[in-house]
């Protein structure tokens, strides 16, 4: 779960790390009255998304006025194809330096990685190209934690102009926030020294591992909700993984791994799915909901359904999806690939209720799934 | 410890829930060697004709002990009943959940890399050691997916390492053993843990590898894989899936030009190992490996 720059901020703030002082607004009145009180500030675009300030989402104003009119501008403004709702109005920075801090979840070295560079202020895909040298990391053991001695020794011998221990402060700081809010990115991106020798964190990102989500349950509230297309929230509220995809043949699979193999596998014989849409795991007993779904996107001219049992049981799922299909009768061609777990079971069902034979393998079903998009295509 | 044999003793944790009762029956009527269960609220009593102990702990120090653990525990309960098991010196553990916090799950694998204790999972279907025994919810004793013969087979997911199982035994050939890895981020036995296995794995003439996008564990692999004398195989799903997008599986996404299936697949054959289409391209592709 991401969260934006304004959610955090506190965060940080809370765990003794210096940020400028600033108020998240949604009008232009607001963004002056808001720089009425902090003096020169910066109007920032708040989506939780890069390249903000590429976009001319992030604007420096001297004077209220001027606020509310960068406001005005980026209010609305679509970056990274999100629409800018609110920005966060905060007192300007004087940057003498600019670093990059950030502690993540590292699956090589299955621990938590601290991160830091001297190239602040750019992406950090961008400084692992251009400076890799100047890209210092720490592993970590998640139960002995990062302590000030250890942040010490990642950026001691480093020039910092003379601020090595403050900066090492932070870091520490910034690896107990992570754990104590189950991040699984959390990042400061630039870490500002001023020419005072403050040290302040200018940016925040905070991306929460969405497994923990239920045990920050305030927090959560604060985070970005994903963006998600009608068919995907349904599919969201009713517990079953639901994509939606730019082609025309629906896919129909328990498992993940299934799932994803389906769709290649309607790609490699010329077709394009419709959509991911997974019933395995738990959620094996959804083959209704799951196939109301998938016939719900409009222009899909095929469906393939491809079970393969394991811990989902293919006469479970085929139970549900055939109490649906005599609900809705959809009139589109299906092609179904059985096996595994309750096969024989389920081949039985498709049998008696629809008539009908599953094909010998997913190859099969998905070309013959293929071949009727095709033909409905040249029909209409 | 990562391929289970039927001699080892297994504990499963969580034994008494509806889960855990149904495939620990499975699991003996296959001839996996249960000795055991752990729920601190039904200590003492049996189930499943084992008994059950209020930890791992006390089950280590029952009469013949363990050597593995497998867990049916809900996802936010992994960490402390993982950590009993490694505290209690398991060799190994199986992990089946789904959704464990990532934090909790890189505090189990430092604490088991310290002890010693191999994990596999979280988020498997678990593993098959053909005709021997098996961990987790494998449909092991279905015959027309699980049948011995000499190709080991690892994979991420569970339901596609099924079917290329399946398409393995309709092929006209079978396993030596299926290991399951699990979809998450973060986990114990990774691919290249898996495809080291299996290599030295007895009766075993040739590997596939079912992979998925995200990460960079089968770009790991392949460096293994290069110096295999054996036969290896691969199929990795996700080539269609979009950018930036979880497809189901936690750990199967594909950030910028990270985790791509064009980076994992030109690994794999510089490696010397043949990049399958389809999983059903597996039976071909063994005969002309495998055919005397």
């Amino acid at each position: 779960m991401n969260f934006e720059e304004y959610a955090a901020k506190p965060l940080l703030g809370a765990g003794g790390i210096t940020v400028p002082e600033g108020v998240v607004v949604n009008s232009p009145e607001a963004a002056a009255v808001a720089a009425e009180k902090l003096g020169k500030v910066v109007v920032k675009a708040q989506v939780p998304v890069g390249k903000r300030g590429k976009a001319g989402g992030i604007q420096l104003a001297d004077t209220p006025a001027l606020a509310a009119h960068h406001a005005r501008n980026i209010l609305g403004m679509t970056i990274g194809g999100l629409t800018v709702g609110q920005v966060l109005v905060e007192q300007q920075s004087d940057i003498k330096h600019e670093f990059y801090a950030a502690v993540l979840n590292d699956p090589v070295s299955k621990g938590p990685v601290v991160m830091f560079s001297t190239e602040g202020g750019m992406d950090i895909e961008d400084i692992a190209i251009a400076t890799p040298e100047r890209l210092h990391r720490a592993e970590v053991d998640i139960r002995r934690g990062f302590n000030r001695e250890q942040a010490v020794k990642l950026v001691g011998a480093l020039d910092l102009d003379g601020a090595n221990s403050k900066v090492a402060d932070v870091l520490s700081k910034l690896y107990d926030v992570y754990r104590e809010n189950d991040a699984e990115l959390l990042e400061i991106n630039p870490l500002i020294i001023t020419s005072k020798g403050h040290v302040v964190a200018l940016d925040c990102k905070f991306v929460m591992d969405d497994s923990a989500v239920k045990r920050h349950p305030e927090l959560a509230a604060r985070g970005t909700p994903e963006v998600l297309s009608g068919l995907e929230a349904k599919g969201d509220a009713n517990a079953v993984k639901y994509i939606e995809l730019d082609g025309d043949i629906a896919v129909l699979a328990n498992g993940a791994g299934l799932t994803m193999t389906t769709m290649d596998v309607v790609r490699h014989y010329g077709g394009k799915p419709a959509n991911f849409c997974e019933i395995g795991g738990e959620a094996y007993t959804k083959g209704k909901v799951a196939l109301e779904m998938v016939l719900e996107k409009p222009g899909v001219k095929s469906l393939v359904v491809n079970f393969c049992g394991a811990f989902a049981r293919c006469d479970v799922m085929m139970e549900g999806l055939l109490s649906a299909w005599e609900e809705l009768k959809p009139e589109l061609p299906v092609f179904f690939s059985i096996a595994g777990t309750g096969d024989m079971e389920a081949i039985r069902l498709l049998k008696e209720r629809l008539d009908m034979d599953p094909y010998p393998d997913m190859d099969a079903a998905s070309k013959a799934a293929v071949d009727a998009a095709r033909r409905a295509g040249a029909g209409s | 410890m990562r391929i289970v044999r039927k001699h080892h003793r297994v504990l499963v944790q969580g034994i008494t829930g509806k889960q855990g009762t149904f495939w620990t029956e499975r699991m003996q009527a296959y001839g996996t060697r249960i000795v055991g269960g752990v729920n601190p609220k039904k200590a003492g009593s049996e189930h499943c004709g084992v008994p059950v102990y209020a930890s791992a702990r006390e089950a280590m120090s029952a009469d013949g002990g363990f050597d593995a653990s497998i867990l049916f525990i809900p996802p936010l309960g992994v960490k402390e009943a993982a950590m009993d098991a490694i505290e209690a010196d398991a060799k190994g553990i199986c992990i089946l959940t789904e959704h464990i916090p990532v934090q909790d799950v890189m505090y189990i694998m430092a604490a088991a890399k310290e002890r010693g204790t191999q994990i596999t999972g979280p988020n498997t279907a678990g593993s098959v050691t053909v005709g021997e025994c098996f961990l987790g919810f494998m449909p092991a004793f279905n015959e027309r997916i699980f049948k011995r013969g000499s190709v080991g087979v690892m994979s991420r997911s569970g339901s596609l390492g099924t079917l290329m199982c399946q398409n393995i035994v309709s092929a006209g050939f079978g396993q030596s053993a299926f290991v399951g890895i699990g979809g998450d981020p973060v986990i114990g036995t990774t691919t290249r843990d898996a495809l080291e296995a299996l290599d030295h794995f007895e009766g075993t003439d040739a590997v596939v590898i079912v992979g998925e996008i995200g990460g960079t564990m089968e770009e790991e692999a392949a460096a293994y894989a290069a110096g295999m004398h054996k036969p290896v195989f691969a199929f990795i799903a996700g080539g269609a899936a979009p950018v930036g997008k979880k497809m189901g599986h936690a750990g199967a996404i594909v950030m910028g030009d990270k985790g791509t299936y064009r980076s994992k697949r030109t690994a794999l054959e510089q490696a010397g190992v043949m990049v399958l289409d389809t999983p059903s391209h597996v039976g071909d592709a063994l005969k002309g490996a495998l055919a005397k």
